[in-house]
């Protein structure tokens, strides 16, 4: 066999994973797994090994819950055929090996930097001169916009090419965000230190990004995690999907000139987010999770805390729904806006709420569940429109969906054991690889120790790797003026992406 | 129409009547206090994750703090978190806190810039510039101009265009690619202009002091007008630290 399987957080032995030339790990992953619709690409990544390159490629197979593995050493700077001629979902993927590693590919049909690395192997090519596609034509003209943006955002840059108001094509460039964060993470030492840093990948995703890393961790030190510790992941992830879901409401609301409907899912988003605050101090979870503890345990108290937030928060924000859904000046800049069809979806390999968005049933809780939610007994949401209104719709529900979720859990609160951290170290020469659905959708990590058990590679990728794509291939004939509730109907990290 | 009106009715009053005073729920870490009481300072020091922990004496650098809370759950005889969240100051060893101490962290009013008060006392427009942030700091700065906290009602907001600014905002530990970027926004931004670093990020760099992706010579160049501690800034930290500076205190 030309890989191993693994489940969702499962630690291997990093020799056991297959190391296969080139052609048959090509053949295998894009003639064979991948043509089966139920895998996509989780991750796919390159490290030095041996003064060569170490491509692992990670395919998770959603019907049968678990995750083929598979490797292959090949030298720096050669020239090897792409994935990405055959399957456009590893487009990026390989752009990432080519700008980190140098490995040319002889037919990637758009091989361009993704995010200027300060390790990259060339570094003769700066993020001021990205090479943007360019049409020649007396009817055409740019719009550039970035990578400072108008509102209070993270930077990147918009590069369109319109005829008239119609946006013909969108290029992101990204890169702006890059703050080297895997290399910190085997360069800072302390488990503290890493745990700070993987809260810090995506400030508006901190409990899906930190409770990735945590679960990767305690397995990689072969720790069982304690159902205490899920019960109060599963409820924080399912907490932060209603706090973020609700802000991207009014910021959609704010994006068409609907006052009422911003103002009022603004201000419902306040108590959700000062829930986190009330349980462990910061309204953005910073803090809450931690590897093998927890410093802030669930108690009866808070339960009742979050039932007072939420008796109040279901009737406002339902009967804000209803008024939003059902108003026609709202639907007409919603519907058909921003569509991308299922078909592209597929093609492209996107993932999270917006894939489902495009009926598209990819969701980590039901395909690589862990902690609770087979408990749970989670049924994505699916949508088949693919346009902003079915993004905006997908997150009404799915805000009603976590609720009761919440509430289901919270029937049954684990008693409060005793939180102590007794982790070992690291296993030596181990692989682990843990997948999270976060608000936008998967998060994965990855991680390889070497025969000490210190970190010699630490892989993160966030949703927004895989779609900002879509959203640049949703916009394509619509009006430039439609950009902005497009982009916010994705709501995609910058620095997730650039990490 | 009716319905828009119920759902008026509905939100009640939803913004906070007095935003300098006005306690903050739960168990905020804001300003710690940090007893004189002897303990083994070199284990203390060794959990912090940014080494914003000193010894003799036993202080905090909010610059460099996460406020993760690490060191008052394995010290809290020697160091316990207050709700105070006025963290903002204009002297970078203001954010310094020593053992012994319990003082408001606050601004030394004779390096205030004079034209402060005198051109940003009733109106301040500002322009955010999010240099590799998380989109903590940023969501939070959002967050600030809502209808709960509202800070629009004191005449401060963030504009589109630095033309339009009075001065910068800077979140993030400031990556080597927006280095360029940063610089445009303040050179295009009109005199006088003051520049703010909202978070422990921008700083000191945060967790990311120290990595080769970071490019913080801007920081050297000029004076910076405020500080504002915090992972991320609270909205009344922001807001309470821009009134002080901005509004003589009587
Ligand atoms: S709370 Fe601040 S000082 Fe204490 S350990 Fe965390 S970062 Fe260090």
């Amino acid at each position: 066999m030309n890989y191993t399987v693994v489940k969702n957080n499962q630690r291997i032995s990093v020799n056991s994973i297959p190391v296969v030339k080139y052609e048959d790990f090509m053949d295998t992953i894009v003639s064979g797994l991948m043509q089966d619709k139920n895998n996509h690409c989780a991750n796919y990544f390159g490290y030095h090994y041996e003064s060569k390159i170490k491509l692992v490629c990670c395919i998770a197979d959603d019907a049968n819950h678990c995750i083929y593995i598979l490797s292959s050493v090949v030298d720096q700077n050669i020239i090897l055929p792409s994935f990405t001629a055959h399957n456009l979902s590893f487009e990026k993927f390989e752009r990432e090996i080519h700008e980190n590693f140098g490995v040319d590919y002889s037919d990637h049909p758009w091989l361009k930097p993704v995010r200027y690395p300060f390790n990259a192997n060339d570094k003769s090519k700066t993020i001021a001169n990205y090479p943007f596609y360019q049409i020649e034509s007396e009817e055409l003209h740019e719009v550039g916009v970035g990578p400072i943006h108008a509102g209070v955002i993270e930077p990147g840059h918009f590069r369109f090419i319109c005829n008239g108001e119609q946006i013909l094509h969108l290029e992101i460039q990204l890169g702006y965000q890059h703050r080297g964060i895997e290399q910190l993470f085997l360069e800072k030492k302390s488990l503290l230190q890493k745990t700070t840093l993987a809260e810090n990948i995506a400030g508006d995703t901190v409990i899906g990004h930190t409770s990735t890393f945590a679960k990767l961790w305690e397995n990689l030190c072969g720790y069982t995690t304690t159902p205490e510790l899920e019960f109060a992941r599963t409820l924080a992830l399912e907490h932060e999907r209603i706090a973020i879901h609700t802000g991207d409401l009014s910021a959609i609301c704010t994006d068409i000139a609907y006052q009422l409907g911003s103002s009022v899912f603004g201000r419902l988003r306040t108590p959700v987010i000062n829930y986190f605050q009330q349980w462990g101090g910061n309204r953005l979870a910073k803090g809450l999770i931690r590897p093998g503890k927890t410093n802030f345990p669930f108690t009866k108290e808070l339960a009742n805390k979050w039932y007072d937030v939420f008796n109040a928060y279901e009737p406002d924000f339902t009967e804000m729904v209803k008024e939003l859904f059902d108003l026609p000046s709202a639907l007409a800049r919603l519907e058909k806006t921003g569509v991308v069809s299922t078909e592209v979806a597929e093609s492209i390999g996107i993932v999270g709420m917006a894939a489902r968005a495009s009926g598209v049933n990819r969701d980590i809780r039901l395909s690589h569940a862990d902690g609770l939610y087979e408990k749970l007994n989670h049924k994505p949401i699916v949508k088949l429109h693919g346009d902003v209104f079915s993004r905006a719709l997908i997150r009404k529900e799915e805000i009603f969906q976590s609720i009761e979720y919440i509430k289901q859990l919270l029937k049954d609160i684990p008693e409060n054991l005793k939180y102590e951290t007794n982790l070992n170290t690291p296993e030596p020469g181990s692989f682990v690889i843990s997948l999270t659905e976060g608000w936008r959708g998967e998060i994965c990590h990855c991680a390889i120790t070497d025969y000490k058990g210190e970190l010699i590679m630490y892989k993160i990728k966030d949703t927004s790797f895989h779609n900002w794509l879509a959203l640049a291939l949703s916009v394509r004939n619509n009006e430039i003026s439609d950009f902005p509730i497009c982009n916010k109907s994705f709501n995609l990290s910058y620095c997730g992406h650039d990490l | 129409m009716l319905n828009s009106l119920k759902i008026v009715y509905h939100q009640g009053k939803q913004y906070i009547p007095d935003v300098t005073t006005v306690e903050v729920p739960g168990i905020f870490r804001g300003r710690p206090i940090i007893s004189n009481v002897k303990v083994d300072t070199e284990k203390l020091i060794e959990i912090c994750p940014t080494h914003a922990i000193n010894a003799e004496p036993v202080s905090i650098d909010l610059g460099k703090c996460t406020f993760c809370g690490e060191c008052a759950f394995a010290f809290p005889d020697k160091i316990r978190f207050t709700k105070d969240y006025k963290l903002s100051t204009n002297e970078r060893k203001g954010l310094i806190v020593s053992e012994g101490e319990d003082k408001p962290i606050d601004l030394n009013p004779d390096i205030v810039r004079k034209e402060i008060y005198r051109l940003f006392g009733g109106s301040l427009k500002l322009r955010q510039v999010s240099a590799a942030g998380d989109n903590s700091c940023e969501w939070e700065l959002n967050a600030a101009g809502n209808v709960n906290f509202d800070m629009g009602r004191f005449g401060i907001e963030f504009v589109a265009s630095p033309r339009h600014a009075d001065g910068i905002v800077i979140t993030g530990p400031i990556s080597e690619n927006m280095a360029e970027p940063l610089q445009i926004c303040y050179d295009a931004t009109p005199d006088p202009k003051i520049i703010i670093l909202a978070g422990t990020d921008a700083i000191s760099g945060g967790i990311f002091e120290g990595s080769s992706a970071l490019d913080r010579s801007f920081l050297n160049k000029y004076k910076i007008d405020l500080f504002i501690a915090g992972n991320p800034v609270h909205p009344l930290s922001f807001i309470n630290g821009v009134l002080h500076l901005i509004r003589k205190t009587k």
